[in-house]
């Protein structure tokens, strides 16, 4: 009888190799290329490759002037293109010392929570739809449409909308506005429920999100993760605490802080933001003052030489803007610090010795905005 | 700490120093040489404790090439701008600040690609943005591209 050998055969393979996701990969939201060393199917280290939309936006800035400015602005993180407009409008008008009517504060301050609010959205229905769940991605969009219609209805526009000039506002909000803002909250609130329903307490979920790709606070410092993701991880960083703009220091609202650091929180840091969001805009809503939209502005406007830095707390993290003047009207150096940018630097830290589905959950939940990264 | 308090550390630890007018935050200029003790006691000490590089920026000033370091600590909230300069375009190298702030790794990077500064003992210094084969740097005043770059 003939002798059985047996030869071993491996069940995972000992050898690193090397796949890339991306650029073209549904769950990168857009064209980012991580080119991961995997281990079967652990990630041993991950390499971002950037720049496949990388348009040059601060070298066009060095020849345009600020009001031209705002309008590419909206092209880096354009699901916080407002937020990116208040920036720029702020530096401005803290370089020449302009004080804007109260009424501008009052709908920038509501205009920039509905961005948060709708980016949110986005964030939630993408989110949900990297781990599985085809539903979220109806809803979160369903719902997203209602805030770009009062977006529509005042700035024209529904994505890039350019409605922050320095100085005040393009025209003034349509009369329905606070009408829908109002009908909206009111829908969301009740909406907002079935989000939690669908996902929060979703037993799938919540074993593909806790415990997965802990990121520490020190950390979070240390790789810059500001925002949501960054306060999942208890790094107190919301610019509109620290160093208020608009009509924050007038408002209540929490800042939320996890310190767990997991997906799971930096989930549900965002969820409970939109709450606060929704909080400050009810504070706001009725007490419009009247006035003009607009202070009155030169129509050149040349910023007096010398160094001015702008913080945002953009629907990602800290947005700075950091601008050189020589006096002329178009600035000499102007640098954005994009959260993303940041963000993106701790996904190798965050995705080590983790499976490769588990990085799809991280990546959803840092939430990326690719234009912001390459800018 | 307060400005008057932290200039006095700043000069005890570079006497070189010299510090510039601006409204919003300390600013100083500090031997390129001196960037990296100066750095990594500055985020060590206990009252200092910089913990937080929130902007990192590399500008073409024409005289000259300079970074930016925009610093800020999580526990005492002050807030100090570093600088250094350098007047060689062809070769211009400052040392690496990515081993006392990770996020410098990716922020230095993207300083490489656009204005050409190099950074010693940078652990990956490539391109990020553009292709490797990119000649020159857009970010650099005297960049010129007739190709991309339409002139009015």
């Amino acid at each position: 009888m003939k002798e059985v050998i047996h030869t071993p055969v491996k069940a995972i393979e000992e050898e690193e190799y090397h796949i890339n996701m991306g650029p073209q990969h549904p769950s990168t939201h857009g064209v980012l290329r991580l080119v991961v060393s995997l281990q079967g199917e652990i990630v041993k280290s991950l390499k971002p490759h950037c720049g496949y939309i990388h348009r040059g936006i601060e070298k066009m800035c060095e020849k345009d002037t600020y009001p031209q400015i705002i309008h590419l602005t909206d092209r880096m993180d354009y699901l916080s293109a407002h937020i990116n407009n208040h920036g720029v409008c702020l530096l401005v008008e803290d370089a020449l010392q302009i004080e804007v009517p109260e009424r501008v504060k009052y709908i920038r301050t509501i205009i920039d929570e509905l961005t948060r609010i709708q980016s949110h959205q986005l964030w939630w229905a993408s989110f949900g739809m990297d781990l599985g769940g085809l539903t979220c991605f109806f809803y979160g969009l369903r719902d997203r449409e209602k805030i770009l219609d009062i977006f529509e209805e005042s700035c024209g526009s529904r994505l890039l909308h350019s409605y922050y000039t320095p100085g005040g506002l393009m025209w003034d909000i349509h009369p329905n506005f606070q009408k829908s803002v109002k009908d909206f909250i009111k829908y969301f609130r009740k909406k907002i429920k079935d989000y939690d329903r669908l996902l929060s307490g979703n037993i799938i979920f919540m074993n593909r999100s806790k415990g997965v790709g802990i990121l520490s606070k020190e950390d979070a410092i240390s790789y810059g993760v500001t925002g949501p993701s960054g306060r999942a991880s208890g790094f107190s960083c919301d610019v509109r605490k620290h160093h208020p703009y608009g009509l924050y220091d007038k408002v209540d609202f929490k800042e939320i802080l996890f310190n767990e650091g997991d997906t799971y929180h930096r989930y549900i840091a965002r969820m409970d933001e939109m709450h606060e969001s929704m909080k400050i805009i009810e504070q706001l809503i009725d007490n419009i003052p009247a006035g003009d939209f607009s202070a009155k502005m030169k129509a050149v406007i040349k910023l007096p030489a010398g160094e001015y830095y702008q913080r945002m707390e953009s629907a990602r993290g800290e947005l700075g803007i950091y601008c050189i003047s020589d006096g002329n009207k178009t600035p000499f150096r102007i640098k954005f610090r994009s959260p993303n940018f940041s963000n993106l630097s701790a996904l190798d830290h965050i995705s080590r010795d983790l499976k490769i589905a588990d990085l799809v959950a991280i990546g959803g939940s840092l939430d990326f905005v690719i234009p912001d990264i390459d800018r | 700490m307060d400005l008057e308090k932290l200039k006095e550390r700043i000069t005890s630890l570079v006497p070189e120093a010299e510090f510039e007018e601006n409204k919003q935050f300390l600013t100083a200029f500090i031997p390129a040489g001196k960037l990296h003790s100066t750095a990594r006691a500055l985020r060590a000490s206990e009252d200092t404790a910089f913990d937080y590089l929130f902007c990192l920026t590399g500008v073409d000033m024409i005289k000259y090439l300079m970074v930016v370091y925009h610093l800020s600590s999580t526990k005492h909230k002050h807030s100090i701008v570093l600088k250094v300069k350098t007047e060689d375009r062809v070769n211009p190298a400052f040392d690496t600040v990515c081993d006392i702030w990770r996020t410098a790794e990716f922020l230095e990077r993207e300083v490489y690609d656009l204005l050409g500064i190099k950074f010693n003992n940078h652990p990956d210094l490539r391109r990020i943005f553009l292709d490797e084969n990119w000649k020159g740097y857009p970010l650099r005043k005297d960049y010129k591209d007739e190709v991309n770059i339409v002139e009015l």
